[in-house]
């Protein structure tokens, strides 16, 4: 019986710039920054409340994973907005737009309260879409 | 309904700015009666509205800051005596009693472990990546993450 997700990745075109979003805007923690040889580096990052979860930042380069050809398309579609990753939670959604708002984060839609829950959207600096919602709400 | 819709939007403005003013202010001696009043607002409701908002009363928030950069700091390898300055306590016995009931061990033992799970991941990274990601980027045992 499957119990828990522990790790989990999202593509993005630059770590260093993912790691200003991640930490410095979102609030998240490093667990893990390894240096992995030239050009690599394994880095994860955690919601501040939920630090058993590991969100790999994984760069897309050539190499094992990506072909030069397959890299370029998928860096254009991480950049596209192609990808939605999951949903965010917090205590109270409209003072967490407000204040990420504040912080430069992009919103594409601000909060909304639809007949499944309340919601805002917004991108991190990749392009990759998330939902954020409010817990119990 | 939209945001705009939402009347009280301006509330939650001066909330997310009484916030952030800690984020950045909390190495100072912060009153926190002094934010509710620049925030205009009687000290319960500016209290109530805060808990409300980050789970967490402006005093709680405030710990919960300073043992977090407190923490950042001691990764940087900073001299216990000059973290618990950096971060705004007055006294290194208050600050190493809090850090303990807060984060379960001491100041100096957390930047022992700290220190320690940094040299195990330089010596050996892939006992902190799970195999399917190794593997994916060609990152194997042999590999000595020096010269790939």
């Amino acid at each position: 019986m499957i119990t828990r997700l522990n790790h989990v990745s999202i593509f993005v075109l630059d770590q260093d710039s993912a790691y200003d979003f991640y930490v410095n805007k979102l609030g998240f923690k490093v667990h893990t920054d390894a240096p992995m040889g030239p050009g690599a580096r394994w880095l994860t990052v955690t919601p501040p409340e939920q630090p058993e979860l590991e969100i790999a930042l994984m760069a897309i380069s050539e190499g094992m994973m990506f072909t030069k050809e397959s890299a370029e398309g998928m860096r254009k579609l991480v950049a596209g907005g192609t990808f939605g990753f999951g949903v965010f939670e917090c205590n109270d959604l409209l003072a967490t737009y407000e204040e990420l708002k504040a912080k430069g984060v992009k919103f594409t839609k601000a909060p909304t309260q639809e007949f499944y829950g309340f919601e805002a959207l917004f991108k991190d600096d990749s392009g990759n879409w998330f939902s954020l919602g409010q817990k119990g709400k | 309904m939209e945001l705009m819709d939402y009347p009280k939007v301006y509330l939650y403005r001066r909330i997310v700015k009484a916030k952030l003013f800690i984020d950045d202010n909390y190495a100072d001696a912060i009153e926190l009666d002094h934010i509710a009043d620049e925030a205009f607002f009687s000290k319960y409701h500016f209290i109530r509205l805060f808990k409300k908002a980050y789970g967490k009363t402006p005093h709680q928030y405030l710990t919960y800051v300073r043992i977090e950069k407190s923490k950042l700091l001691l990764k940087e390898e900073m001299a216990i005596s000059e973290v618990c300055y950096a971060v705004g306590f007055d006294s290194i016995s208050s600050f190493t009693g809090l850090f303990k009931r807060v984060v379960g061990q001491t100041p100096s033992a957390y930047q022992q472990s700290w220190i320690s799970k940094q040299l195990e991941i330089k010596t050996t990274p892939l006992k902190h990546i799970p195999n399917c990601f190794a593997e994916m980027n060609g990152w194997t045992k042999k590999s000595n993450f020096q010269e790939v």
